[in-house]
């Protein structure tokens, strides 16, 4: 039976052949701890992290390199941003949209004296800006949101969100765009944003083990390291640099990660974003439409309009729990997605889908055209059993 | 002329400003390597950049205001 993989929300699959190749050639000619030794491979090594920031800076238009810092994932890099910048007394806002990875570290900081305002959306996720505007404080320090919901693919709107934070002072814009990264325009100066969590294996096309933080020039002083330790750096001392990126890149790092990465970003600079956004938005309208006119059975979740959405579709299908959906769509028709509550309990309260969840299609660059009207049908069939 | 032949190096904070500097050295058309930094320097485990004597206005030049600290000595 064909596979056809609709999870690319989880990561992306399959990933550029260049990828694969450029990690093989790392571990085989390079193979060096980057930035530690001076020698000509460590130095080699060094560069792979140093092409990886300046494609990442490329790619966001952010205009220093040195302002990457590298991560395993966007998790790491939004606990960075929220364990370090935020102390009791501090007041922080985010949405009710937000994935475990931004949740998680506030609820905790929320139970040691932060003050946390979570912000309503409306029932296809969105988020009102004037709604955020209106829990602004005095001592408000971040203000933390999704570009895009992993479970209904609602696209936010951060570029009138970084306006509102830019005429507060001392309020700290981070944006998780775990979801967008790769597969929407994102540009750090337009939109105003402070801090940029992107991970490396979903629409970067890199591999698993890989993200980045952007961090605003002068915002380190604000946000303490997460790990402190060797970083190839002033090694005479026992403090850790006070620099960017070396302040938040203790230990070595996944440099083998960091060429595949460097691939995937000539893959999507390649093809521009503007060339995979149009491609993804296709498929998830022929989705859409097909699904709406073959299965009335069938609720989608979210704007249920791929213009205002990324190719995420998050739907139910009556009297079908999403686990045996999902169980189902594997063995009888070889789709792979992602059934429950994929991380985030909070948006699914907002949708009204909590506890059950939700079955998620996510589609991505390599499914092929006709994958929409498969997985549409196959929905559809579902009810035949 | 003596003067023009002595190296000079180029000290950084980080490996990665010595790559970022080793960019924009190299797009100026001031020639450098990168090489272990000398004991006698510092005693970081770092790299640094190596130039001719003769350029290092040029260096210093190219990389004021684009690198927050940097620092060149003679060989």
């Amino acid at each position: 039976m064909k596979m056809i993989y609709l999870d690319n929300a989880a990561t992306s699959f399959p990933k550029p052949p260049a990828m694969m190749e450029e990690m093989n050639a790392f571990q085989r000619e390079i193979g060096a701890n980057p930035g530690r030794s001076g020698h000509g491979r460590s130095i080699d090594a060094g560069r792979v992290l140093y092409e990886a920031r300046e494609a990442l800076a490329a790619l966001f238009n952010i205009d220093d390199p040195l302002s990457v810092v590298l991560t395993k994932n966007s998790t790491e890099a939004l606990n960075i941003v929220l364990l370090g910048a935020l102390a009791p007394g501090d007041h922080v806002v985010t949405t009710s949209m937000e994935h475990n990875s931004v949740m998680r570290p506030l609820r905790y900081l929320a139970s040691r004296g932060v003050c946390l305002s979570v912000i309503g959306c409306s029932p296809q996720g969105e988020l009102d800006p004037a709604d955020l505007q209106k829990a602004l404080r005095k001592n408000t320090k971040v203000v933390v949101m999704t570009h895009a919901s992993n479970v209904t693919g609602t696209i936010q709107p951060v570029a009138e969100v970084g306006r509102i934070v830019r005429e507060r002072e001392g309020v700290m814009f981070c944006v998780d765009a775990a979801q967008t990264a790769g597969a929407l325009p994102i540009d750090v100066e337009q939109m105003n944003i402070d801090l940029l969590a992107v991970t490396g294996h979903k629409s970067l096309y890199g591999p698993q083990g890989t993200g980045a933080l952007f961090i605003r020039k002068g915002l380190e002083k604000k946000i303490a390291p997460l790990m402190m330790g060797g970083t190839g750096s002033r090694s005479e001392f026992e403090i850790q640099p006070d620099f960017l990126p070396d302040k938040y890149e203790s230990g070595t790092p996944n440099a083998l990660g960091f060429a595949g990465l460097c691939a995937g970003l000539k893959f999507i600079a390649g093809h521009s974003i503007a060339a995979v956004r149009e491609k993804e938005k296709q498929i998830t309208a022929a989705f859409l439409k097909r699904l709406y006119d073959g299965c009335p059975e069938a609720t989608v979740y979210g704007p249920a309009d791929a213009d205002r959405q990324t190719a995420v579709v998050s739907f139910t299908v009556r009297g079908v729990t999403p686990s045996d959906a999902a169980l189902h769509f594997e063995e009888k028709y070889g789709i792979l997605c992602r059934p429950g509550l994929h991380c985030a309990p909070s948006a699914h309260r907002t949708l009204g889908t909590f506890p059950q969840g939700t079955v998620r299609f996510s589609f991505g660059f390599f499914n092929a055209p006709g994958d929409a009207a498969m997985a549409a049908d196959a929905v559809r069939d579902l009810l035949k059993g | 002329m003596a003067a023009s032949e002595t190296p000079a190096v180029i000290l950084f904070e980080s490996v990665s400003h010595a790559l970022h500097a080793e960019k924009l050295l190299k797009a100026a058309g001031v020639k450098c390597k990168l090489i272990p930094v000398p004991r006698h320097l510092s005693s970081d485990c770092g790299v640094c950049l190596r130039i001719d004597g003769a350029d290092r206005d040029r260096a210093a030049g190219v990389l004021t205001d684009r690198l927050d600290y940097f620092d060149i000595a003679l060989l």
